[in-house]
């Protein structure tokens, strides 16, 4: 999940809503979309606008893992495919910032609260991509979490998130098939290309699982966003769901997944599995993960290094505007 | 097996017949063996690509807008794409069993034969800007050249290349012309950018014995026969972006041999060691 931990308000009792309010919900129970210029709450507005910010932030960072590997992928065709892919995230932010602009906040104010560490993104993309492998189990592991959550956002009450997450969607899906691809090409290589596929699997488990946020009893902002149909099922309801779709998958690669006390549930009809340390989850999202300082501050340089740039385009087109105008003004 | 040749093992013809006969294809004897000048002249082009591809997709996910960062990612993949075919071409022609990803992964820099200009660092954006907008100004009157090829192989690929390069000089000329006369910093990069560059702009219009061969045999221009037309289009886009072109400059691959020689810059190294680690530590292995 791209979106961890974003605050909503207290869910509101039907008698404590306003008329209007109580016909916004009823618009959303009949699964009706909510466009830009309707009405809509504000608490609504404002979690959209978090939930959506912080999923396109996840999506630039989530850039910088896997461009890490770019320079040194290990042959033309899987340089050009990890390119394309990493291509597809930052298109991903472009639709994302711009569904959020539709709700009245431009790109550089979120860009600002990104860098000002006053928005968060994704705790997934502070951990270190180590090893070529490390390409096959983001793509398996993290792309295949984010499918998870973003399939049901597709049918999200917000027109614009619902649009951008089916575009989102048809991308992901390769995205999981082209990391699984690795790993199948790995695990069937060399002992060592076999101990790295494992290894991978090893440190990208547990931050994986993470993904979906924390355990529903320790959840505290899910109730009004699951009655706005922002969140559309509850982070171990996901995460469930994860495994089960995810340990055939490590059996067929006849990799293990490193929890010891994984083990088929026949009642429940789904794997019982340990939970990530979530010591260690808040410690990331706080600040604290191997790479924050780098993820964060490369995003920080690109857009510092980049002011002239900017600057020196919108200089331009002040004066083509200038420009303009005195060759009007002349022919008058 | 090894999936690709070995450049350590010495008798590397062996070695192709071998993976040849392995690879269950009937192995037909290449047409073309003993044109080393037409496998130098691919090389220099595949090299081209993929050295100046390699330096473009460093800029993935640092790029000053994600407009920016789309599009060089757009430009790289055409880069890396034109390469794949170039040198594919070139390993068929040689006749070695090489394939585009022996060439690319496991030939050292001496063997690389691209133009210096591409593989020179990044720098700012205004520099990253200004080397693709001198080459593809270049890389355009190439490629339309080569499309009257005598070697159809070589005129289909330039005639899909060309597509894509017309796009990358439309991109890189618009935006030297609004940085150029944009705000004064960007004016001063930008010509800081061009003065630093230009000494690297004369190599592409050496012509040599290998050009001379592959001119006489229809396949392919002289590069001197390519600089008129480079300097027009390079001219009118300096001027509207109000900047200028160093008077006079020493030129890097000139009177002494550059990177089309093999000779390159030290920063050619440091590329492959990036590029090649994954193949050279785990020789052999697929991926």
């Amino acid at each position: 999940m791209y979106a961890q931990l974003v605050k909503s308000e207290g869910s509101k009792s039907r008698e404590d809503m306003t008329p209007e309010e109580i016909a916004f919900q009823d618009r959303i129970d009949r699964n009706e979309k909510i466009e830009p210029k309707e009405w809509m709450p504000e608490g609504y507005r404002k979690t959209l606008i978090r939930q959506i910010g912080q999923h396109a932030h996840s999506e630039i960072v989530g850039q910088l893992p896997e461009g890490n590997w770019i320079t040194r992928a290990p042959t033309l065709e899987r340089k050009a495919i990890l390119l394309a892919k990493v291509q597809d995230e930052a298109g991903h932010g472009l639709y994302l910032y711009c569904a959020a602009e539709t709700l009245g906040v431009s790109r550089d104010e979120l860009l600002e609260k990104l860098h000002s560490g006053n928005m968060k993104y994704s705790s997934i993309f502070n951990y270190p991509t180590l090893t070529w492998a490390d390409m096959g189990a983001v793509g398996w592991l993290v792309d295949g979490a984010a499918i998870m959550n973003q399939v049901p956002l597709q049918r999200t009450s917000y027109g614009p998130y619902s649009r951008a997450m089916i575009r989102i969607c048809k991308e992901e899906s390769f995205h999981q098939r082209q990391g699984y691809d690795i790993m199948m090409k790995m695990c069937a290589g060399t002992p060592e290309q076999k101990a790295m596929a494992q290894d991978a699997l090893n440190r990208f488990w547990y931050p994986a699982l993470m993904m979906f946020g924390p355990s529903d009893k320790d959840s505290v902002h899910s109730a009004q966003s699951m009655a706005w149909k922002i969140k559309m099922n509850t982070n171990d309801e996901l995460r469930q769901k994860f495994v089960d779709q995810t340990v055939p998958q490590a059996e067929y690669l006849g990799l293990t997944i490193p929890d010891p006390d994984l083990k088929w549930n026949e009642e429940k009809g789904g794997y019982d599995f340990s939970e990530p340390d979530w010591t260690e989850f808040f410690a990331v999202i706080a600040g604290n993960g191997p790479c924050n300082a780098e993820r964060l501050g490369a995003r920080v340089k690109a857009w510092e290094d980049g002011a002239w740039f900017r600057d020196g385009l919108m200089a331009h087109a002040a004066k083509a505007d200038e420009r303009a105008r005195a060759a009007r003004h002349a022919a008058e | 097996m090894p999936s690709l040749p070995d450049m350590t093992t010495p008798n590397l013809t062996a070695l192709a017949s071998q993976a040849l006969a392995d690879s269950g294809h009937v192995a037909v004897p290449a047409p073309d063996a003993g044109q080393p000048e037409f496998v130098e002249f691919l090389q220099r082009l595949g090299d081209n690509c993929l050295i100046l591809g390699h330096r473009v997709s460093e800029w993935c996910g640092h790029a000053p807008a994600l407009e920016e960062d789309i599009a060089l990612a757009n430009q790289a993949l055409d880069l890396i794409g034109q390469c794949q075919l170039w040198l594919g071409l070139a390993g068929e022609v040689e006749g070695r069993g090489r394939d585009a990803d022996a060439l690319a992964y496991l030939r050292d820099a001496g063997a690389f034969r691209n133009l210096l200009l591409v593989e020179l660092p990044n720098g700012d954006f205004g520099v990253t800007l200004m080397r693709q907008f001198l080459f593809d100004a270049f890389h355009i009157e190439l490629l339309r050249a080569l499309k009257a090829s005598a070697d159809s192989r070589v005129a289909d690929i330039a005639a899909k290349a060309e597509k894509e390069v017309a796009y990358h000089l439309e991109r890189s000329a618009d935006l030297v012309i609004r940085l150029g006369d944009g705000s004064d910093e960007s004016r001063r990069r930008m010509q800081a950018a061009l003065t630093k560059l230009w000494s690297y702009t004369g190599e592409m219009f050496v012509d040599d014995a290998v050009d001379q061969a592959m001119s006489d045999a229809g396949i392919a221009p002289l590069p001197s026969s390519l600089k008129a037309a480079w300097d027009k289009t390079v001219a009118a886009v300096l001027d509207e972006a109000t900047l200028a072109a160093p008077a006079e400059a020493w030129q890097h691959g000139v009177r002494n041999p550059g990177g089309k020689k093999g000779v390159h810059t030290e920063h050619l190294g440091y590329i492959l060691a990036e590029m090649q680690f994954l193949q050279r530590a785990y020789p052999g292995a697929r991926w």
